[in-house]
């Protein structure tokens, strides 16, 4: 279970980003991170990563996220990155994806078959062996995404995985997210993939909570949502 | 393509280069390592009149890339920058040693003239000798080995670090340049009026991506010590190329194999 107690976090002194936040996601929900351009989404996913210094308290399984404790928790977290230029730091796809499972200690015959496993899940098998810089934007967001799966992390942290995809690889990265049964926590504006991997939403508005609940409730509210400089899904909306 | 973009693919060539196939390729990282270390430092150790002895060394940076299959030219020009600043190492030697040493018919020929072509092709030869190491074995398996001679991790990690840290700092030149390029069209280089703006921001963007990588390295189990791909034991083939090639260098520092010849040839004694 993660939990946030009046969690705040500034950059700069005085440049609050997270303001009081306080809300819990239980093992085994999918949580919709949804907001503005600069609500502070990412923020607000690299504070429960130990990534940033916050007030208040986390806690990811009863364990506060501190100094102490930050490797036993990054253990069980998984983070796709918002660009994943920053995300991908080996030559080749194979041997980024492989990274994560080598130094978690397992043997490298092991660690090949799990990445073996994980690129054709996502559909990667032809990028085995590509270098890195040499791949298209969408297919580094996949290749980033697979660097992750491949950690087998309890709790999934993804930070708009469907942007630069193409409709088809989309779909992949949904149906791959609705199959795992782990804790996932996803950052997006397409508010259609959110509706069709999560079961509850929480609202960000420039730091603040600004609704949290289920999901299809949150985003069939137009007023609500528009009030927050966002827009009713397109599944939801009437203009086509 | 772009200057900037172009020295980026260069440096990824050399990745390239290693994936290759070859008898060189294949000989065991550790082997070769060592080899080229012996060799620099045999190389390194002749005496700086000693230009037939040396001239010796060159057997094997020669053969070395005719076997890997990697033309004498792509290193040349891979190294060019390089190259001028190694040869310019000895250039006043003739100025102030001034002894003749030889004569060439009526020509005298001074100790600094020699002693400065052989610093230069000792210069030459060791970057040809570390070339065929670099482009024949890949960046992980050279720290692996270099981890084998228990060479710290520290060190063994920043080489790495360093190695992948200059493809991102030039992959951001090259978006930055391009960006700048787009909006001023017509223009030649980058004006100087932006350079201090530019380089700010290159420190600054490298900076915040090399942090974020690490981030993204520590997130993925990283702790200070990378799992380099194993290194497979050494064969028999790894240990006769490094025992012939190190008795082949020892036997060329202590016997100066020219001069052997020559006076055999000339049929005068040793
Ligand atoms: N490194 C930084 N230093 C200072 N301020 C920052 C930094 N990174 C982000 N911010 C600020 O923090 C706020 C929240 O940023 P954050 O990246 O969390 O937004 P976001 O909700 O993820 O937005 P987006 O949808 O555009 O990704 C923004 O106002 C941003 O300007
Ligand atoms: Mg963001």
């Amino acid at each position: 279970m993660i939990r946030f107690e009046h969690v705040s976090c500034e950059y700069e002194k005085g440049q609050t980003v997270l303001n009081d936040l306080s809300f819990e996601i239980q093992n085994s929900d999918s949580v919709g991170l949804i907001g503005a351009n600069g609500a502070g989404k990412s923020t607000l996913m690299k504070v429960l990563l130990g990534l940033l210094p916050y007030q208040g308290l986390i806690t990811v399984d009863d364990l506060e996220v501190n100094k102490q404790n930050i490797k036993e928790i990054r253990r069980k977290l998984g983070f796709v990155l918002q660009n994943s230029d920053n995300q991908m730091f080996m030559p080749t796809v194979y041997e980024d994806v492989m990274f994560a499972p080598l130094n978690y200690g397992m043997s490298r015959e092991k660690a090949e078959k799990r990445t073996d496993a994980v690129l054709a899940q996502l559909g990667l098998s032809d990028l085995k062996h590509r270098h890195n810089h040499k791949i298209s934007g969408g297919e580094k967001r996949m290749a980033a995404i697979a660097t992750v799966l491949a950690m087998e992390p309890d709790v999934l942290l993804m930070d708009e995985p469907t942007s630069a995809l193409d409709p088809y690889n989309r779909r992949i990265v949904i149906n791959t997210i609705n199959a795992l049964p782990n804790t996932k926590i996803i950052t997006s504006h397409d508010l259609d993939m959110i509706l069709d991997t999560c079961q509850k939403v929480i609202l960000l508005s420039e730091g603040r909570i600004a609704a949290q609940g289920n999901a299809k409730e949150i985003l069939i509210n137009r007023e609500l949502l528009e009030a927050n400089r966002m827009e009713l899904p397109l599944c939801f909306s009437q203009k086509y | 393509m772009d200057r900037i973009d172009h020295a980026a693919s260069e440096l990824r060539e050399m990745d390239d280069l290693a994936a290759l196939s070859s008898p060189i390729h294949s000989l065991h990282p550790l082997a070769k390592l060592i080899v080229t270390i012996l060799y620099i430092f045999l190389t390194v150790s002749f005496n700086k009149y000693d230009l037939s002895g040396l001239i010796v060394m060159l057997l094997y940076p020669v053969i070395a890339f005719s076997v890997s299959g990697i033309p004498i030219r792509t290193c040349f020009y891979k190294l060019r920058i390089v190259l001028p600043l190694v040869c310019a190492v000895g250039l006043f030697n003739p100025f102030f040693d001034r002894v003749p040493l030889l004569y060439i018919g009526n020509i005298s020929v001074s100790c600094g003239v020699i002693s400065m072509i052989t610093l230069m092709l000792k210069g030459v030869f060791c970057l040809m000798a570390s070339f065929i190491l670099v482009a024949t074995t890949t960046m992980d398996a050279i720290c692996a080995a270099l981890r084998k001679i228990h060479i710290p991790n520290m060190i063994v990690t920043l080489l790495l670090l360093t190695y992948r840290y200059i493809s991102v700092m030039i992959d951001e030149v090259s978006i930055m340049t391009t960006a700048y390029k787009l909006r001023a069209p017509g223009q030649k280089g980058i004006h100087y009026s932006a350079w201090g703006s530019f380089l700010g921001q290159l420190l600054l963007r490298s900076m915040d991506r090399a942090e974020e990588l690490y981030s993204s390295m520590q997130l993925r189990g990283f702790c200070g010590e990378f799992q380099y791909a194993d290194v497979p034991p050494a064969k028999l083939i790894d240990y006769l190329y490094a025992v012939f090639a190190v008795g082949a260098f020892f036997l060329c520092r202590m016997v100066n194999i020219a001069s052997f010849f020559g006076s055999i040839a000339l049929g005068g004694s040793l």
